[in-house]
């Protein structure tokens, strides 16, 4: 009998654990504005990339709410053709240094994706941020094509993330796009709501100036509902996307919100991120540079604010939340940034007023133990008081950050426009249709706050529906 | 750039007027709005109300006192220079009817965010009486345009230098004693003097209202640094005002509100002085 051959086994493909984001030392990134990410290398991103398996059907894909086409750019940046991989990402997202830094990947596309089944998932997240930031700092001068002039116009308010998306999707199927935005440069809530260290201003203006070197026309310091109103601009425009955000400010409703040194986050963030204060005298707006900051809520932009109080010099950055850590809505990476970073977290505590000295500046909040009961409509334990269980919080600086409301600038002065009981435009989820002819509607000002991936999905299908309004009539 | 295309100084240079071309917002503003100026780009955003715009030539008319780093800066500023950014118009105009007889009262720089209203209400058909205040003759301002707003005009001037020595508080309650049958006090001025004059009216029981200057950020409601109580309830001065009943204003807590940056505003001041006279600006010494 012939001795078989056998076949030496294929060697076993070594297991490549998820590359790790370098990131500056907490304790020294806690006193700076820099970047927290320093980005991936080359080296790095190839050896990550290597460890997407090309799903056939891939769930990465289905997890993202713009529906990038995960594995193709992941696969450029495999092979090197990292301009393969920005074109790729281009195809579906106008944004991608944007959204490779702030999306909450872990319950979008890596939340899906395969590969984190059993093992890290992969890391797609910091793979488009590679992909964006390696062809703003290293590649070609180019731009994507566009399509024939249609010879229609389009005017979108608010030059945020849901606006960006429209104007930079209709830009490049053909259509003459002009955008209207309220404060002095285009950005929304990523230029005044999310911090310079953990998205950089200078690259949502890259992000921005790239939409104008492809036509799209910014304004700025244009308010919608004042300078011009929505009907005005109907009758320059053939059609008109509203992404003016949530943008009105929630106070806690107890006494003492008038004392010096009680700040809204929007107002907090909007002196430090768009005005920065945090460079003052250099720059001129003022900012209370509190030793002792507590920080009312538990949500990403809540983690903003008491990561900035640390960088603009306290001694005590508090997060006081009323529920537990499980309940915390931030995405999981900024709680673990905040806590390396010395935020102390007072949990299961509730404000119930303000105190202050008699020039009324802020000295102290009162608050009481809460403890969690049943769920609520929410679905999360419901906070019950603890009767008898008071205590104080010495602080100079309170943030409260617990939400927005829906900023009524824009839709009081709008007739035709319906809304629904909280302020909202109530517009079509599939297509963003509002109920006032050639109106769409996206982000925020919809939704609530929610995110600037859900802002940016919400003005893909809008844009999508102008698109066929523009060139089909519906 | 928002040109500046007339340059005006006055009450011996503490008091500047400026045209400047803005003609989307000068086609569209009304009495009692306001917009936001920025200077530059580390400059900050402060509001001032329009004392008048001319829609035909596509201006606005801003007056400001030179109280610190900001209004310093912009006094700088020359025909031809001009502002990186302004924006308007904001605020919730002034409701201009026939009353039948109304007075107008302005104290200081206040007198020029009363101007437009004054003219306004007469143009609406009333009778206007007007009480305009200053330290001094030197300090007083727009005396001839408040003239051609109103049927009467009072002059008052702390220090008696001209017209009735005195605060404008005396001409008003001159002024309601003597004719029971107005019907609006429109109180525009440093928040002490809004505050005593709404007092004042409250006894005659005449409905007022005060234009309020608390500090703003972005002017269009979205930060809530301008929040006042007015009858318990916050308002937002730049979404809901500036105009306000002035007899549910909280003065006190505005007044408070105002100083919140008093310490860091002398820094910034004494820094760009200090750089204006030529010494370098550390504050350190040579």
């Amino acid at each position: 009998m012939a001795e078989e051959v056998k076949e030496a086994p294929a060697p076993k493909k070594e297991k490549i654990p998820r590359q790790k984001m370098p990131e500056q030392e907490p304790k020294v990134r806690a006193r700076n504005f820099e970047e927290v990410p320093y980005g991936y290398t080359v080296e790095l991103a190839q050896k990550e990339a290597e460890r997407c398996i090309q799903c056939k059907d891939p769930r990465c894909k289905q997890g993202c709410p713009v529906e990038i086409d995960i594995p193709a750019f992941i696969r450029c940046i495999k092979e090197g053709d990292f301009e393969g991989a920005i074109r790729k990402l281009w195809e579906m997202n106008s944004l991608p240094a944007v959204c490779g830094r702030v999306c909450p990947q872990e319950v979008q596309c890596e939340g899906m994706c395969i590969v984190g089944k059993k093992d890290a998932p992969v890391a797609i997240g910091n793979l488009e941020r590679f992909a964006a930031d390696y062809q703003r700092m290293h590649g070609r001068d180019i731009l994507p094509p566009k399509a024939e002039s249609t010879g229609k116009k389009v005017a979108v308010v608010g030059a945020g993330p849901a606006g960006l998306t429209v104007a930079g999707d209709l830009i490049l199927k053909g259509h003459d796009v002009t955008m209207f935005e309220a404060l002095h440069g285009p950005g929304g809530v990523l230029i005044y709501g999310i911090p310079e260290f953990r998205l950089p201003k200078a690259i949502v203006a890259q992000e921005c100036n790239f939409l104008e070197r492809m036509g799209v026309t910014i304004n700025v310091n244009s308010v919608i509902g004042r300078t011009d109103s929505v009907d005005e601009l109907l009758e320059e425009y053939d059609a008109l996307f509203l992404g003016v955000g949530a943008g009105l400010p929630v106070f806690l409703k107890i006494p003492g919100e008038h004392f010096i040194g009680v700040y809204s986050a929007n107002e907090y963030l909007t002196r430090s991120n768009l005005m920065k204060a945090y460079e003052f005298p250099k720059y001129d707006t003022p900012i209370v540079r509190g030793k002792n900051v507590a920080t009312f809520g538990g949500g990403n932009v809540a983690m903003d604010s008491a990561r900035t109080a640390l960088r603009l010099g306290a001694d005590h950055s508090y997060i006081i939340y009323r529920r537990s850590m499980a309940e915390l809505p931030a995405r999981t990476a900024e709680i673990h940034h905040a806590e390396e970073e010395g935020v102390e977290f007072l949990l299961l505590s509730n404000p119930l007023r303000f105190l202050g000295d008699n020039d009324g500046r802020l000295t102290g909040v009162e608050c009481l133990r809460m403890e969690l009961g049943e769920p609520d409509a929410s679905g999360r334990r419901r906070p019950v008081p603890i009767p008898g269980s008071e205590f104080s919080v010495e602080i100079d600086t309170a943030v409260i950050a617990i939400g927005s409301g829906s900023n009524p600038l824009l839709t009081k002065s709008t007739p035709g426009l319906a809304l629904n009981k909280w302020g909202y435009i109530i517009a079509d989820p599939k297509t963003g249709k509002t109920m006032k002819p050639r109106v769409w509607a996206g982000g925020d000002i919809v939704t609530g706050s929610a995110t600037v991936i859900l802002a940016m999905g919400a003005g893909r299908l809008a844009a999508n529906s102008i698109h066929d309004f523009l060139t089909m009539g519906w | 750039m928002f040109e500046i295309v007339e340059r005006q100084e006055m009450a011996q240079g503490t008091v500047i007027s400026n045209w400047i071309k803005a003609p989307k917002i000068a086609k569209k503003a009304k009495p009692g709005q306001f917009v936001i100026l920025r200077a530059n780009e580390t400059g900050e955003r402060i509001p001032l109300t329009m004392a008048d715009t001319d829609p035909e030539k596509g201006l606005i008319n801003i007056i400001y006192m030179v109280v610190g780093k900001s209004t310093a800066l912009f006094k700088t500023l020359q025909v031809g220079q001009g502002y990186l950014d302004v924006i308007g118009p904001l605020g919730q105009p002034t409701h201009l009817e026939k009353v039948g007889k109304v007075i107008c009262v302005g104290g200081g720089t206040g007198i020029a965010v009363l101007h437009p209203i004054a003219r306004g209400l007469k143009q609406a058909g009333n009778y206007v009486y007007s009480v305009i205040g200053a330290r001094s003759k030197d300090l007083l301002i727009l005396e001839d345009k408040m003239r051609a707003a109103s049927d009467e005009l009072m002059v008052c001037t702390d220090d008696g230098s001209y017209g009735h020595h005195g605060f404008v508080t005396d001409k008003l309650k001159e002024t309601l004693t003597k004719h029971k049958d107005i019907g609006l006090a429109v109180c525009i001025g440093p928040v002490p003097m809004m505050k005593f004059c709404a007092k004042m009216t409250k006894e005659f029981g005449v409905k007022t209202l005060v234009s309020l200057n608390p500090i703003m950020v972005d002017g269009t409601g979205m930060c809530g640094c301008c929040r006042v109580s007015v009858g318990g309830q916050m308002k937002f001065a730049c979404v809901d005002g500036p105009e306000f009943d002035g007899h549910e204003v909280d003065f006190e807590e505005l007044t408070m509100r105002l100083r919140g940056y008093m310490d860091l505003e002398k820094v910034s001041y004494d820094q760009f002085k200090a750089a204006q006279s030529g010494g370098c600006a550390c504050g350190g010494h040579k």
